[in-house]
């Protein structure tokens, strides 16, 4: 059932025309961002030779590439999670989703996958367009495999949150914004503090997602990610159940 | 119709629902046979929706039972709503989805078997008179063809009761006489419950009627059993219904 609900949702983003719109664009804006740093790689090269253990050309141009694509995702959670419930409640066909035999667990985890199977589309292309540097020289695919697991686990909270939200009301527009807000907010609440070992830091989103980018696959960030999906996820069946006593 | 002997399909005991402190619906029982068509009626505000709506599991009762075929609403919600169609006030479309992929959508959500899905859609398709346009986007349908897509929808996994929220709703008077001809020829091997507001549609597809006002049930006869009092339902509604509008009520929806 979860498999079906996630087709349903794949099928119905891919019939409009703001699944190919988003794909387009994140590949525009991340290949202009991957050129800009292949110049500047090529640009300091010959210094690079001279220091001893220089960074190689993952480190240079596939990492900012891969923290460009969280911050371009980010944006672009809102407009997919702001469909999957609330406009199905605008346009009335939760309806058919609820009077189904399935239950809400369903319903939701089978949302949440179909997103995500969109979401692995951007980071095979982003991997794709990393792996084009394999025509020039050699990649460090430990690096690359960290950035990858580690915009699929942010882009997995991106949608379970967005998902919560779109929970929350029916009308498209508020949910976007709203998941639009606690993303923003997520991402730069560290700014305002200063101390590393601040609550504030700890719970800030993006931090998580730098030390994949770094290469390194921390349990705790591990954990932090599991929990904030697992929380959403359940805090959006909690809500949709609650719905059917509410009225 | 051996109305003693068919088993019961839909029993509704003692349902209320409280919206706040306002009493939507309060104390509502309801009967169906199999083989029966039950045409439920009332004015806006009645309550009709928030009892559908019940009865199909989209909303927990403040008290009282719904069970389907003696399936417990409450107990095994997922037994008991596999063997309900239902069509709701607008039709659940998915526009940008074609007709067939939508109608096996539904099918697949509805748990009909793998092997059984195409003649499920061949056979819904065929009933509802959707043959030829199967590969067309729902949302390029007329509306016609749309309510016709979202009764498609509620029978394509053959369900014990199918309930209709004003199926006839924007049709033109050919397709609504067709559409009242699929209700006379489901209400053949299932229960429907018939939701409405015209009258004649009533009286000529219904077994049964039952009328609600402010949230109770206020009339349940057989058209037969009019017939044979000589009056009209017409009469019986207005005297039902009028005279004791206030503002109150309709909001109950």
């Amino acid at each position: 059932m979860i498999f079906t609900i996630a087709r349903k949702e794949l099928k119905t983003l891919f019939a409009s025309s703001l699944a190919w719109t988003l794909l387009a664009l994140v590949q525009l804006v991340l290949g202009w961002v991957f050129m800009g740093r292949l110049d500047a790689f090529l640009e300091i090269q010959s210094q690079l030779v001279q220091i001893a253990n220089p960074p190689g050309v993952t480190e240079i141009i596939v990492a900012p590439v891969f923290a460009m694509a969280a911050a371009v995702l980010l944006m672009a959670t809102p407009l997919l999670t702001m469909r999957l419930i609330a406009e199905e409640r605008r346009n009335h066909t939760m309806t058919l989703l609820t009077s189904a035999p399935i239950s809400i667990t369903d319903i939701v985890l089978g949302k949440f996958f179909g997103l995500m199977i969109f979401f692995c589309s951007v980071i095979l292309l982003v991997m794709v367009l990393s792996l084009s540097l394999l025509m020039g020289g050699t990649l460090d695919a430990g690096l690359l495999l960290s950035n990858a697991a580690g915009l699929l686990l942010i882009c997995a909270c991106f949608a379970a949150l967005g998902l919560y939200i779109s929970s929350l009301t029916d009308q498209p527009a508020v949910a976007a914004a709203g998941t639009l807000g606690a993303l923003l907010g997520l991402w730069v609440m560290d700014i305002a503090v200063d101390d590393g070992g601040s609550i504030m830091r700890t719970l800030s989103l993006l931090k998580h997602y730098e030390s994949f980018n770094r290469g390194l696959i921390d349990t705790f960030d591990l954990a932090y990610f599991s929990l904030f999906i697992l929380t959403f996820l359940v805090l959006a069946i909690r809500r949709l159940d609650g719905e059917r006593l509410r009225g | 119709m051996n109305e003693q002997t068919a088993p019961t399909t839909i029993l509704a005991q003692g349902l209320c629902r409280d919206f706040g402190n306002r009493a939507a619906v309060y104390d509502v029982n309801l009967e169906l046979r199999s083989g029966e068509v039950l045409g439920f009626l009332g004015p806006n505000g009645a309550g009709k929706t928030t009892t559908m709506r019940m009865l199909t599991g989209n909303l927990a009762p403040s008290a009282g039972s719904v069970a389907i075929c003696g399936i417990d609403m409450m107990d095994r919600p997922r037994d008991a709503k596999a063997r309900i169609g239902y069509l709701p006030e607008m039709p659940p479309l998915y526009r940008e989805l074609r007709v067939d992929e939508y109608l096996l959508l539904a099918a697949k959500l509805h748990r009909v078997a793998c092997a059984s899905l195409c003649p499920s859609l061949v056979k819904a398709k065929q009933r509802c008179g959707l043959n030829g346009v199967g590969r067309q986007l729902i949302g390029s349908l007329s509306k016609g063809y749309q309510q016709r897509v979202g009764i498609a929808q509620a029978i394509i996994h053959n369900p014990d009761v199918i309930i209709l929220d004003e199926p006839t709703a924007g049709l033109d008077p050919n397709q609504m006489r067709e559409i009242r001809a699929l209700i006379r020829e489901l209400g053949a091997e299932h229960s429907v419950i018939l939701c409405t507001h015209i009258l004649p549609e009533v009286e000529a597809v219904c077994d049964r009627v039952q009328i609600m006002h402010r949230g109770r049930m206020v009339f349940n006869d057989s058209i037969d059993g009019l017939k044979q009092k000589q009056t009209s339902l017409e009469e019986v509604f207005a005297k039902l219904t009028l005279g004791e509008e206030s503002a109150g009520e309709i909001q109950a929806q």
